[in-house]
């Protein structure tokens, strides 16, 4: 069989955890095997059905409400024991890499985390993502049962036609003691309601051309008239010029709206990972030889500080027009 | 507090990167080396960490010769003592770097504390040896953590969500992996850097059994596009900046 981890919130399927199924099946139909899949609280699960799913092996036990990594493990652990499948995986999610990383050190199973695409056979080959996806590596996964996380935003989602019934069994044991001793004891809210880095349609980034925590006005005034959000390269977080919850890169957060305005910023790959999702990018620099203009749809080359006021003086002028 | 940092050494990319004629690692003849970005701020929590209760901070590395320049980097940076498990230059996978890692553990007088990570490496991106090495150990372990504090004999740390964080309390001894943005890394003084030449590098070797994740060869993805398409210079750039939010319909 093959095993998925399915990440949800009382049921409701996370959206990434159904890219990880499409590559599931694809698998499942190459190899033969049953497709399985575990789940760490309780909900309707229905819609696992529909992504071709036979038997879900559920855990909800009170002990296993509060979040508790190695007792969530332990549990996925039991069923690799008892069931050997021949490949185990889990979306690459902060979540899904960790909960992979402990079952795979309690079963001794090897794990290649944010892979975009798997080879089962002999060897069982993998190509996983390195330094965000811009280096790709070929590897070859040794053992009898193979751990894998999916990289994200690679696999498209879909829904199998003429899905048959799909068995659940509920897995009752509680958690030892000892595998909750690090666990989620409550939760912060912080973010206020309103547009972020993952909610904005248009995302307004500045680097080190900003110059400093001031010059990131312009960038704000900007994002206010088109209702978008305000994000920062590491050279702008690491010299606090913006917090580092807005950093975009691969030490910060991987955007996707529909566009980007990169403005001050060279390009460096560690900002590119983060900004890959866009649907657009146009970037504003005026130095014509950065490497970012080899990697957006669109450019302008002149100073964002003459740029972007004179910009947001024309969408307000247009808005009041139209 | 008896403290370990374990840290890797990575090569400092820019805007791209090139495969060595092997394809088995990247090309560093133009490329500075560094650590990644996570471990420099576990690097500088453990100095602050340190320096208000009191205690040793242990900086180790597997990796090759060269990286003792690291380690020096990180004893300029508040670190007291540096180890240096080496390997033959080739990649260790996961099992094998933790093994090395819970074997130097293992084998001092002193247990340690609190041992710190950082959430993954720049280049390979396991994001599983902190964990490897915390179970290896018996030790709780939290990842990817941004904020933390340290009481007698145990910890809070946060790890952050879209809307917030996760809080999570955990005793001590304890695995911490933590990311960037957990605090602002110093930039060491001559006199700190000065210093660290002194500080004691212990070196070892690496004994290491098979890999079970084997790296065949590395490639580097086709770029999409063939630049952009410049819309302007200047102000006079603005009219077609305004016309792409339109067709967007971002306005």
């Amino acid at each position: 069989m093959i095993l998925a981890f399915i990440e949800h919130d009382r049921g409701a399927v996370s959206s990434l955890t159904l890219q990880m199924l499409a590559a599931a099946r694809a698998l499942s139909a190459q190899t033969g095997d049953p497709l399985h899949a575990i789940a760490g609280g309780g909900g309707e699960f229905q819609q696992l059905e529909r992504q071709g799913v036979a038997h879900l092996h559920c855990f909800d036990h009170e002990s296993l409400h509060e979040y508790a990594p190695t007792a969530w493990a332990r549990c996925i652990s039991r069923v690799i024991e008892q069931h050997k499948p021949s490949i185990v995986l889990a979306a690459a999610t902060d979540r899904g890499n960790e909960l992979m990383a402990w079952t795979a050190a309690i079963t001794g199973v090897p794990l290649a985390v944010n892979c975009i695409h798997v080879r089962p056979g002999e060897p069982f080959q993998v190509i996983r993502q390195r330094y965000g996806g811009s280096l790709l590596e070929e590897a070859n996964l040794h053992g009898s049962t193979r751990m894998l996380t999916t990289a994200l935003h690679v696999f498209e989602p879909a829904e199998v036609e003429n899905a048959l019934p799909m068995t659940v069994e509920t897995i009752s044991a509680a958690a030892d003691e000892k595998d909750r001793r690090a666990r989620v004891v409550s939760r912060e809210e912080t973010q206020s309601a309103g547009v972020n880095l993952h909610t904005a349609r248009v995302v307004v980034g500045g680097g080190r051309g900003v110059g400093s925590a001031e010059g990131f006005r312009v960038l704000e005034e900007l994002a206010g008239v088109i209702n978008g959000a305000v994000g920062g390269s590491r050279v702008a977080t690491n010299n606090g010029w913006r917090p580092h919850a807005v950093q975009v890169g691969l030490t910060g957060n991987r955007i996707a709206p529909v566009l980007y305005i990169a403005c001050g910023i060279s390009g460096a790959i560690q900002h590119q990972v983060g900004c890959k999702g866009a649907k657009r990018i146009l970037v504003i620099n005026k130095d014509r030889e950065a490497p970012f203009f080899r990697r957006a749809d669109h450019g302008v080359i002149g100073d964002l500080h003459e740029i972007l006021p004179a910009l947001t003086a024309e969408i307000r002028k247009r808005k009041s027009a139209g | 507090m008896n403290i370990l940092v374990c840290v890797k050494r990575v090569p400092d990319t820019g805007a791209r990167v090139e495969i060595t004629a092997n394809g088995r690692a990247i090309e560093t003849r133009n490329l500075g080396f560094t650590i990644s970005p996570h471990e420099e701020c576990a690097v500088e929590e453990a100095a602050v960490i340190a320096e208000k209760l009191g205690g040793s901070c242990t900086v180790l590395t597997v990796g090759p010769k060269d990286a003792e320049d690291q380690l020096r980097d990180c004893l300029a940076k508040g670190m007291d003592r540096g180890v240096l498990i080496e390997t033959d230059g080739n990649e260790l996978d996961p099992g094998q770097t933790a093994s090395a890692i819970v074997g130097f553990v293992r084998a001092q007088r002193a247990p340690f504390d609190l041992i710190l990570f950082g959430s993954e490496s720049a280049d390979a991106a396991n994001y599983q040896i902190g964990i490897h090495v915390a179970y290896a150990l018996d030790l709780p372990c939290v990842t990817g953590v941004k904020r933390m504090s340290v009481q007698t004999g145990s910890v809070t740390a946060k790890q952050e969500t879209r809307t917030g964080f996760d809080v999570y309390q955990a005793q001590l001894p304890a695995v911490l992996t933590v990311k960037e943005g957990l605090n602002l890394p110093r930039h060491p003084s001559l006199k700190a850097t000065m210093g660290a030449r002194k500080k004691p590098v212990e070196r070892m070797r690496a004994e290491v059994g098979p890999a079970s994740l084997e790296m065949v060869r590395l490639s580097v993805p086709a770029e999409k596009g063939s630049g952009a398409e410049i819309l302007g210079e200047g102000k006079s750039a603005v009219p077609r900046i305004v016309d792409l939010l339109e067709e967007l319909r971002l306005i």
